[in-house]
């Protein structure tokens, strides 16, 4: 890789898209920069199951030609982007970790995919995850983990490993990624970046391959605060293909972003995301972050949800029994992986041996945890009392933004752990997602960002911010302020601190 | 698997048991684009042609519902007296089977659209006409599933089969189910209710023109659950009979089910709660699946989509778009044009009734109205295998026709042949006479010819006239008739034969 290349892969999107359009550099040479980075280190990364390089130096080749033209370019034009391997994109595998649906070319661009391309952004590829998005550390992902660009020996995160691996690696400088209860936002935590889970509906979920559709929001990833900003604004607004998108206009992230501003707001501390089970080393670079938060001028108040104390048993009520549904249609019978299918077993035999081969073991559980939970005579008791919880989950959140105007907490219990150290601990990987969940059973936005390393182990520490529906830019408002004091006080964006692969 | 073919007769039956009945009515909505996306609905199309991401319910795709779909059930509800929701959702029925794509059918459960309704019946009895008001517990939406069709196998059914074939065209098409509460005391009326309350509600769904209606097609599907008890006790074990693909086959099957099931009764034996399947050719049904162990269909709230809550105000709306109820209007339409119910019901069958009023109201006789169109284009029409409002004939050809025929222009046969050409697309009714060259032959000398020249060529007849056999002179008519190519008036050329004889009647 040349020094040019190391020097593009290192900046800010932003940059990069005002280099484009300036004309400094061509979207061609970023795109060959990022890929030769991804030549060069995803042997040991792993961030990607598919990558699209023709595609991609097409894509770019285009935007200059576009740009040459005189054309008006978007803001993210020419920048190239990694993206989630959940969401479909035409005629490139999509496979959501999954064996199952191995060799299944979709016929369709998700909307995301769509918005990405009208933006003239250029795909790189398809990053791993866990298993249809269940898991915290992208090792249920069927075609293996991907690893953390900090510690190669440790998990990125999950579901959503791949993408945020792929910003700390600088193999992109954006992603996509997908949060049911905390799949773009812990992969962030323990990454060192930025992930946003915007307000279900804020962006669309046609084309997303669902786990649990009254949970799931894809958003933006990236490792500023600004970067993630204007790829928000690129995803973000109402589209008729998902009824339940939000039919409003998206709120000027970009603006609050480049505002940065926390003097006289009322900052939340959730009195029952700390203590307990959270890390000593990631509650120091918490208590730091809203000590600086005072510094700035916000006034910071302890609020509680005690309610928050059962979401994530309402959680793994909800998600499994939507999960058990949505994956219903992998049956072997129109797309991806067939077995048995040799004129010896009955129809019911062939769906039967091609989801036995097909779903790895945590993608069983939660089909059967949910098929439980849904049946007759349960229905009641699990689901039903899941969603009442759900529902006071919700007046919680709604009462705490009566008193603050943004809520915060450590985004994850902990830093990034060893591969293999959990995954056959299915509780304690559950509770990763404890800080998160409660704003994918709410329905309201949150980001997370990087407030230091923790002392024990030199691994990053995420901060969360949760805003009320629609409310996105006050996540963008307070992170900015945040990673602006933290950037003067390192003097460099946390990433920066990663070591060479 | 039963396939016990031991029956009690019907009459012997109604002596010991008393049937009650449900029925579960799906009728396919006639929407241009399916209930969750943009795809055609067009019947008979080829295979895996009308389809898209989301009917094919590929990883990722979204339902977005169709308002059309929601107003159309609305106005059933609304026709059925039924209460409409103010706030519904959708649910999932989860099952697996390879005509569901998504191996869930997007249904509604416990929060229905329209409920608690009901429609009154009117059956033929030996005491005269009586109405029987069927009650109707709910009417929802639902989507349709694929098609399969079975290679193979002995049976056509998917056990047994070489290999399947799915065709997804009619998957996502909208489909509406309306159930009844069970209907009971009818006794042995219970067959003739059962027909005749399907009968109403295809009229029903055909005045509101939300679906075409044709059991044939599978537009409208009814299957039958059936019930015996001895009079009283508690209710019996229901089995419900589906493939009931024709009106008379709703009856039929109703009785045969009765016939059945008190055979399995006044043996001692037990009537399994079960799915049958009707048999048109043998007016019999085997048994299909058992439902003794109920399939768990796990339903939930369909998280794709947003709740349905139908303003007031537009239910209001939608209620002002209401046609005239097919009983009241059919007691009206017999009144003012002086038929009977028969003729009525031939109308109706022919799906002629709104046809004649509209030739009615172009100018055209009530008698001659219903002439031509349960005749000679109903002759054309299912020669064709057409509806009659699908012929290229229009009413005000019909009311052309009608006033040349008034006015001696044309004849019965010649009108015919007239309407031969139209059907033929030779062009509008002066055309086509001008072209067939088809105008009675009105002038006395031509006519008059060829009297004489028929007179001639039978004296004999020519005497029998004279002689006063007037009976006779058909024979002399026809053979004018037939010289003049049909086109001469018959009574005309009558006439001037027995003034030629100076006879008179």
């Amino acid at each position: 890789m040349s020094s040019a290349d190391a020097d593009l892969i290192r900046q800010p999107a932003s940059v990069l898209a005002a280099a484009i359009c300036d004309g400094e550099v061509s979207s061609v040479e970023v795109t060959q920069a990022h890929l030769a980075r991804i030549a060069e280190v995803d042997g040991r990364v792993h961030a990607f199951l598919e990558v699209t390089a023709e595609a991609a130096l097409e894509t770019a080749h285009l935007v200059d030609e576009k740009r040459k033209s005189g054309a008006n370019l978007g803001v993210l034009a020419g920048v190239p982007i990694a993206v989630k391997d959940v969401l479909t994109m035409r005629g490139v595998p999509t496979t959501c970790g999954s064996r199952i649906l191995e060799g299944w070319r979709p016929p369709y661009d998700s909307t995301v995919v769509a918005r990405l391309r009208a933006a003239d952004m250029v795909i790189l590829g398809k990053t791993n995850m866990d298993e249809f998005a269940m898991g915290s550390s992208t090792e249920h992902s069927a075609y293996g983990p991907t690893h953390n660009p900090w510690d190669l020996e440790r998990i990125p995160g999950g579901s959503g490993g791949g993408s945020a691996a792929s910003l700390a690696a600088f193999e992109a400088p954006l992603a996509i990624g997908t949060d049911t209860g905390g799949s773009i936002r812990q992969p962030a935590a323990v990454t060192g970046t930025v992930g946003v889970k915007p307000t279900y509906g804020g962006v669309s979920r046609y084309g997303l391959v669902a786990l649990a559709s009254s949970l799931d929001q894809a958003g933006p990833c990236a490792r500023s605060v600004m970067d993630a900003a204007l790829l928000h604004s690129v995803i973000a607004g109402h589209d008729p293909r998902d009824s339940t998108s939000i039919d409003a206009p998206v709120p000027d992230v970009v603006a609050a972003a480049a505002r940065g501003d926390v003097r006289g707001l009322r900052i939340g501390l959730v009195k029952e995301l700390s203590g307990d089970g959270y890390q000593p080393g990631v509650l120091q670079r918490f208590n730091e972050a809203v000590e600086i938060l005072q510094g700035l001028g916000a006034k910071v108040v302890e609020v509680s949800c005690p309610n928050f104390d059962y979401a994530l048993g309402a959680y793994y009520l909800i998600l499994p029994s939507e999960a058990s549904s949505n994956l219903a249609r992998f049956d072997g019978m129109r797309y991806g992986l067939r077995v048995g299918d040799d004129g010896s077993n009955s129809v019911e035999q062939v769906m039967s041996l091609s989801r036995e081969a097909g779903f790895g073991a945590e993608a069983k559980r939660r089909i059967m945890l949910g098929t439980y939970a849904l049946s007759s005579g349960y229905y009641d008791a699990y689901y039903g009392q899941a969603q009442k919880v759900r529902t006071l989950i919700t007046r919680d959140f709604t009462a705490a933004f009566t008193k603050a105007d943004v809520l915060i907490s450590p985004t994850a219990p902990t830093t990034a752990f060893k591969i293999g150290e959990k995954v056959d601990d299915p509780l304690a990987m559950y509770l990763n997602d404890i800080a998160t969940i409660p704003v994918n059973l709410a329905g309201n936005c949150a980001m997370s960002l990087p407030v230091g390393l923790s002392p024990a182990d030199g691994l990053p520490v995420g901060l969360q911010i949760m805003a009320p529906p629609m409310a996105d830019d006050r996540l963008y408002l307070v992170g900015s302020a945040l990673e602006s004091a933290l950037t003067d006080k390192w003097g460099h964006l946390l990433i920066e601190e990663v070591p060479n692969l | 698997m039963s396939t016990n073919h031991e029956t009690v007769p019907f009459e012997e039956a109604m002596t010991r048991y008393e049937p009650i009945i449900g029925l579960e009515v799906h009728v396919e909505l006639g929407t241009n684009s399916k209930m969750f996306c943009s795809c055609a609905t067009a019947f008979g199309a080829a295979p895996n042609t009308q389809v898209c991401p989301v009917c094919l319910g590929l990883p990722g795709s979204m339902p977005v519902l169709n308002r059309v779909a929601v107003e159309s059930t609305i106005r059933i509800g609304l026709a059925l007296n039924c209460d409409i929701a103010t706030w519904c959702r959708f649910a999932r029925k989860n099952y697996f089977y390879p005509d569901m794509p998504k191996d869930y059918q997007v249904s509604q459960y416990d929060e229905p659209l329209c409920t608690n309704g009901w429609l009154d019946v009117t059956v033929a009895t030996d005491a005269g006409p009586q109405v029987v008001r069927v009650e109707i517990e709910r009417v929802h939406m639902e989507e349709d599933t694929g098609k399969l069709t079975h290679s193979g196998g002995a049976t056509g059914r998917i056990h047994g089969a070489d290999y399947s074939l799915v065709d997804y065209n009619r998957a996502g098409i909208p489909l509406i189910e309306i159930v009844t509460k069970t209907v009971v005391g009818t006794g042995a009326l219970a067959p003739a209710v059962a027909r005749a309350y399907v009968t109403e509600l295809r009229d029903v769904m055909r005045a509101l023109g939300v679906s075409d209606v044709r059991m044939e097609e599978g537009s409208l599907r009814c299957d039958a659950n059936l019930s015996l008890n001895k009079p009283g006790e508690g209710w019996g074990t229901r089995s419900e009979t589906k493939n009931v693909n024709s009106l008379r086959s709703v009856e039929r099957a109703v009785y045969s089910e009765i016939e059945r099931q008190a055979a399995v009764l006044d043996s001692g034996g037990r009537v399994i709660q079960e799915t049958r399947h009707f048999h048109e050719d043998t007016g019999r049904s085997t048994s299909g699946r058992s439902k003794e162990q109920a399939e768990d269909y796990r339903y939930f709230p369909e998280p794709d989509l947003v709740p349905i809550a139908p303003s007031r105000t537009w239910v209001e709306e939608l209620r002002a778009t209401l046609p005239e109820v097919p009983s009241v209007k059919r007691a009206r339409l017999q009144s003012t044009w002086g038929i009977n119910e028969f003729e009525l019901a031939t109308l109706v069958n022919a799906g002629a009734v709104e046809l004649v009023e509209a030739s009615i109201a172009a100018g055209v006789d009530a008698a001659a109205a219903r002439k031509w169109w349960t005749g000679e284009l109903l002759r054309v029409a299912n020669e064709r295998g057409v509806e009659l409002a699908e012929l290229p004939v229009t009413v005000s050809q019909i009311a052309r026709v009608e006033a040349l025929i008034a006015d001696g222009s044309l004849n019965d046969k010649l009108a015919r042949q007239v309407f031969e050409g139209v059907l033929a697309g030779e062009g509008d009714v002066d055309v086509v006479i001008a072209e067939r060259g088809l105008a009675v032959v009105s002038d006395d000398g031509a006519l008059l010819a060829a009297i004489d020249e028929a007179l001639a060529a039978q004296p004999d007849v020519a005497e029998k006239i004279k002689s006063g056999k007037i009976q006779a002179a058909g024979a002399i008519v026809g053979a004018v008739m037939k010289t003049t190519n049909g086109q001469a008036d018959a009574a005309k050329v009558r006439a001037l034969l027995l003034d030629r004889l100076g006879v008179s009647e």
